[in-house]
């Protein structure tokens, strides 16, 4: 199908931007990639009055290092994070996530700030930034306001914007010393939305006793879903199957809540989670190792 | 009353000059607009594949962009790829010879999608191959003839 008739705006500065979004407010629709915004156009199951077009807004595409963060505008092509050396360096989880982010014709146009904001649960990046413990930035005319990762997602394709307000940055912290990561998902193809993925990064002390884990779960419930109880219990703990086992059963049984879809069950994915939680475990309890213990 | 934009974009190095409805897809505007049908619509939800082509020398799903969207930008589509009717380019050639294809529609988002991921991976691997191509949907061939096309295209290129 074809979109229904709106308005279109291209501002080509962030002011200009944030003015058209007052002015036109909850019957405005800010295009990012449009990777998701456009289907749901043509399906006529979005349909703005008014499109503002940020990508004429360049001050908002960068990667760049701040001390020890990195910042990231919110209008960065998936395709640059996917291959930037500033982020290889900083966030080799964000790194290895990439190119399970769709396809590349959709991550030369789709957006780091574009997919967060859509907030759809079976996406790779909110998991990514829960992990990773990343700060998002908003402005509005009047001012900004930073939001942790926790507290801007809300729920299904709903976050914690207002209606006057762009996501414009998002700053991802350096990883603790002895930090290892992994991210691993099953997909019926290469590209697809992915049945269930996890995202972990687990920091290892000098002696090798886990300091602090996270793991978060894709297509796991109504947003990303953020592992806490299972993540406690490695926490002081020197990492072995026993306890790896106990979070895999805690994770699959307990903290998510998947809906199941054409491709499978419920059942089925609460077992991959169990599946995946020991593996990318494992390969993250390695890579921490690696990094200079012992 | 309708909303009219100026686009001014070149495509296969032509520059052309339109006004249009910005609710108009890349992917209609080439076909309607500019004549240039070699660019297939299948899903226009960017699911297929079938209406990929290069944006500033990238692949895109053009059903996934406005074609006021393309103003000041360089597009290239399975027209601009031959130099002229007797001679195709290599990648076409090599579809040609292994017979990678059989209806044809998919046929030439998977030539644009294949341009780039060629030039970035001269020598890929057929595991590459096969989830570079993940992204564009055949429903004839099974993939098997489209994969061993581009491993000749791949040598052909080198």
């Amino acid at each position: 199908m074809k979109p229904a008739p709106f308005e279109y705006h291209v501002p080509d500065s962030l002011e200009q931007a944030l003015a058209l979004l007052k002015e036109h407010g909850g019957d405005a629709k800010l295009l990012a990639g449009g990777q998701s915004l456009v289907p749901a156009m043509n399906f006529r199951v979005v349909q703005p009055g008014v499109l503002i077009d940020l990508n004429r807004v360049s001050e908002l595409a960068y990667v760049r290092q701040d001390g020890e963060n990195l910042r990231i505008g919110a209008m960065t092509r998936e395709r640059t994070l996917e291959i930037d050396p500033l982020v290889a360096k900083q966030s080799p989880l964000l790194e290895e996530a990439m190119p399970h982010v769709a396809h590349p014709q959709i991550r030369n146009r789709g957006t780091l700030g574009g997919s967060l904001a859509n907030a759809d649960p079976a996406a790779e990046l909110p998991v990514i930034m829960l992990a990773l413990g990343a700060r998002l930035k908003a402005r509005n005319v009047s001012g900004e306001r930073w939001m942790e990762a926790h507290d801007f997602f809300s729920g299904m394709f709903t976050t914690a914007l207002a209606p006057d307000e762009i996501l414009v940055e998002i700053e991802l912290p350096p990883d603790l010393p002895h930090t290892g990561w992994s991210f691993m998902e099953v997909a019926p193809r290469a590209g697809d939305y992915a049945l269930m993925g996890v995202a972990a990064q687990v920091t290892l002390d000098e002696n090798g006793r886990c300091r602090q884990a996270r793991l978060v779960y894709l297509n796991a419930g109504d947003g990303p879903v953020d592992a806490k109880e299972a993540a406690k219990i490695l926490g002081g703990e020197m990492p072995n199957d026993d306890v790896i086992e106990a979070m895999a059963e805690l994770v699959s049984r307990k903290e998510i809540n998947p809906f199941g879809n054409i491709h499978a069950s419920s059942d089925f994915q609460r077992h991959l989670a169990g599946v995946l939680t020991r593996k990318a475990l494992k390969q993250a309890i390695e890579r921490a190792g690696e990094d200079g213990l012992q | 009353m309708k909303q009219l934009c100026a686009v001014n974009v070149t495509v296969n190095g032509v520059s052309y000059q339109r006004e249009v409805e910005p609710r108009l897809l890349l992917s209609d505007f080439l076909r309607h607009e500019l004549n240039l049908t070699g660019t297939h619509v299948g899903c226009e939800h960017g699911v297929c594949g079938a209406c990929t082509i290069l944006f500033d020398g990238q692949s895109v799903r053009s059903c996934l962009i406005f074609a006021v969207q393309a103003d000041g930008h360089s597009v290239t589509t399975v027209e601009g790829l031959a130099k002229s009717v007797d001679q195709l380019h290599p990648l076409q050639q090599a579809f040609w010879e292994a017979h990678g294809l059989q209806c044809g529609y998919c046929t030439p988002g998977i030539l644009m999608t294949m341009i780039p991921f060629l030039e970035e991976n001269p020598n890929p691997t057929e595991m590459e191959i096969r989830q570079a191509l993940s992204g564009n949907l055949c429903r004839c061939t099974g993939y098997q003839h489209i994969v061993d096309a581009v491993k000749l295209a791949a040598e052909k290129m080198r």
